[in-house]
């Protein structure tokens, strides 16, 4: 496959602005949604759905809306595993008082409430840079994980005090529930993330996109040129959290099933950040890069004794992927800061020239 | 006086006038009791030794700093506190002593920046980038093609400006400033650390947004040469006071902006 750019003159703005201005690009673009669309479904095992694929993109939507705070609009939040908490308690609240209503429309609506408790703990983002704001975000992130616990109305008083997704139907499908299919989940949550990564992309793109980055490269300048801080700090937050409140609300209705706090606790607020760091700060390919880094390398990982046949225990099989996945991470941080999306697209630039080094 | 617009103000009347303004910071005393005005369509140049306080004039004039007294007047409003942003909307933009790009961005999405002010299309639309909004940045785009042809800067368009040499930086943020269309444009030594033929370049640059676009000017400068060929007229600071105030060639003879220059005793 040639991989080039020549011959491809764009002769309008219009051909310029667009996300992939480069054929092979599109194609590619093409090619992944038709394996993910049709041949996951078709030839995936149900392992491989419920247990790589669809937490996959449920932390891959989770890392956008954290890169979107993080690297785009260069604010830092430890608070991403609360925010999907409150989206999947929105969700689950939403779903005990609304029956009827269609539980992907309760997934999107749960991210509004997300969204406000974002930008409610984003407010001190306007006074307050770095350090002191990991730890207001640290403190938001504490604060709602006692919530979830010391609020019994948020788990409509289980004795267990865990969330339990209930049945639900559309079009006559069952899509939620111990009765759904792992084809079935996989599908919508595929649909929703490709569509709010779409999304995403095209607000990066435009005119408050620009504004996120105005902040996070020289935050004076922005000022000069007319972006209001409060207006792009707080549009940050909201969207950031809204994304990570619809990853939260996914993560328990197609992917658990049932959830307790400690699916939205501290360290999957770091979990998610390493994905980010990991994949490429300010970069949406690279939060997917990253989160398969993260969430499917241990998968293969752990099968890899299994298949060439040692016995190992599993103990042994969780340290040494501890071990594997910090020595990447430090590797990544010394080596490539920007993360996978960087080395990628250095790849892609070679790639445009070859065989020619220059 | 009641507010005006810039077509209401022929060249040669006050565009913006700087009264009696005192800014100290903590002990240091950074501006003292300085006054002057800016004509519209000249080139009006603030020269002064370091630390003379004509940065800090600057952040005054478009409300980064605020002083302790003193009042600014631009376009017949009078103000005393005003945010950046604010002075943005009304028409003041500025390039940097120590250029303050967006880093992470390329040089026509920096310039594309500039035009922050005169984008409106909302959220809705921005999801979709579709429609109204794309039209608007079609729009946009066709503005800042034309100050890249005018700067000449086509060749380093997609580039990261990260990765630009010094003189282009400088170039680019005075792109972004143009293409916000501004009413008052300030320059903080926009030749500073250029060699003679950047410097050559800057200033054909300077003459031409004077002259094609009409736009006013504030430029602080050290290289007097500069000084001599572009400005109109001249206000010196020196120690945070205003020493002299006039025409270039006036300017350079005066006894106290000689002595401030030579470091004659206070
Ligand atoms: N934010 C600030 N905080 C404290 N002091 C300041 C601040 N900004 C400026 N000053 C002080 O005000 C005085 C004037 O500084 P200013 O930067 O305006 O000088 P300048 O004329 O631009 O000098 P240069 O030619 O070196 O750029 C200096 O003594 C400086 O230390
Ligand atoms: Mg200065």
């Amino acid at each position: 496959m040639f991989y080039r750019e020549a011959g491809q003159f764009k002769s309008t703005y219009k051909a310029d602005q667009a996300i992939f201005p480069i054929l092979q690009d599109r194609m590619a673009i093409a090619f992944y949604l038709a394996v993910a669309f049709i041949a996951v479904p078709i030839f995936g095992s149900d392992f491989f759905i419920t247990s790589i694929m669809i937490p996959f993109l449920v932390f891959s939507l989770a890392a956008i809306g954290l890169n979107i705070l993080v690297g785009y609009t260069g604010q830092i939040s430890l608070g991403t595993g609360a925010f999907m908490g409150v989206g999947a308690y929105s969700c689950y609240k939403l779903a005990t008082i609304f029956p009827d209503i269609n539980i992907i429309i309760l997934i999107i609506a749960s991210g509004f409430f997300a969204a406000a408790v974002g930008v409610l703990f984003g407010l001190p983002s306007l006074r307050i840079k770095g350090f002191y704001l990991v730890v207001t975000t640290l403190a938001a992130q504490f604060f709602l994980e006692w919530a979830f616990i010391r609020i019994p109305w948020l788990y409509n008083y289980n004795d267990s005090g865990a969330i339990e997704v209930p049945q639900r139907e559309t079009f006559g499908i069952i899509v939620t529930g111990a009765s759904a299919t792992p084809s079935v989940r996989y599908l919508i949550v595929l649909a929703i993330v490709v569509a709010m990564t779409w999304v995403a992309s095209n607000i990066i793109h435009g005119r408050i996109g620009r504004a996120w980055m105005m902040i996070r490269d020289m935050d004076i300048a922005a000022e000069l040129m007319g972006v209001r801080p409060l207006y792009a700090k707080l549009s940050a937050f909201a969207v950031s959290s809204f994304y990570c409140g619809v990853a939260g609300a996914m993560m328990v209705f197609f992917w658990l099933g049932a959830a307790e706090v400690e699916s939205f606790d501290v360290n999957h607020s770091f979990l998610i950040l390493f994905m980010v760091v990991i994949g490429g700060l300010g970069s949406l390919i690279g939060s997917f890069m990253g989160a398969a880094f993260i969430w499917v390398l241990p998968v293969i990982l752990r099968a890899v004794p299994n298949f060439i046949g040692i016995d190992v225990n599993a103990a042994t099989v969780e340290h040494l992927n501890f071990m594997i996945i910090g020595a990447l991470i430090i590797f990544f941080l010394i080596v490539e800061p920007h993360g996978l999306a960087r080395l990628w697209a250095l790849a892609k630039q070679k790639l445009r020239v070859w065989p020619f080094p220059y | 006086m009641s507010a005006r617009t810039l077509a209401d103000i022929s060249a040669g009347e006050e565009l913006l006038s700087v009264d009696d303004i005192s800014l100290s910071f903590g002990g240091v005393k950074a501006i003292q009791d300085v006054s002057f005005n800016i004509m519209k369509g000249e080139i009006r140049a603030i020269i002064g030794p370091n630390g003379a306080g004509k940065t800090s004039m600057l952040n005054v004039i478009n409300g980064f700093y605020h002083p302790q007294v003193g009042t600014i007047t631009f376009l017949g409003k009078e103000r005393r506190k005003m945010r950046p942003y604010m002075a943005a909307s009304q028409g003041i933009s500025r390039t940097f002593q120590n250029v303050a790009l967006f880093n992470g961005m390329s040089t026509l999405d920096n310039i594309m920046a500039g035009r922050t002010l005169k984008m409106n299309k909302n959220f809705f639309w921005q999801m979709l980038r579709y429609g109204p909004a794309m039209n608007e940045e079609i729009e946009h785009r066709l503005v800042v093609e034309e100050i890249i042809d005018f700067l000449e800067i086509e060749h380093i368009r997609k580039t990261p400006v990260s990765q630009l040499p010094y003189g282009l930086k400088k170039r680019v943020e005075l792109g972004r400033a143009l293409v916000a269309e501004p009413t008052l444009l300030l320059l903080d030594e926009p030749m500073a650390g250029m060699n003679l033929e950047e410097k050559e370049d800057m200033s054909r640059f300077i003459i031409d947004v004077n002259q094609q676009f009409g736009t006013t000017i504030a430029l602080i400068e050290h290289d007097m040469g500069v000084v001599m060929d572009l400005a109109d007229r001249v206000v010196v600071l020196d120690y945070g006071r205003k020493i002299s105030d006039g025409e270039p060639a006036q300017v350079q003879a005066d006894q106290n902006v000689i002595d401030a220059y030579l470091g004659v005793a206070h």
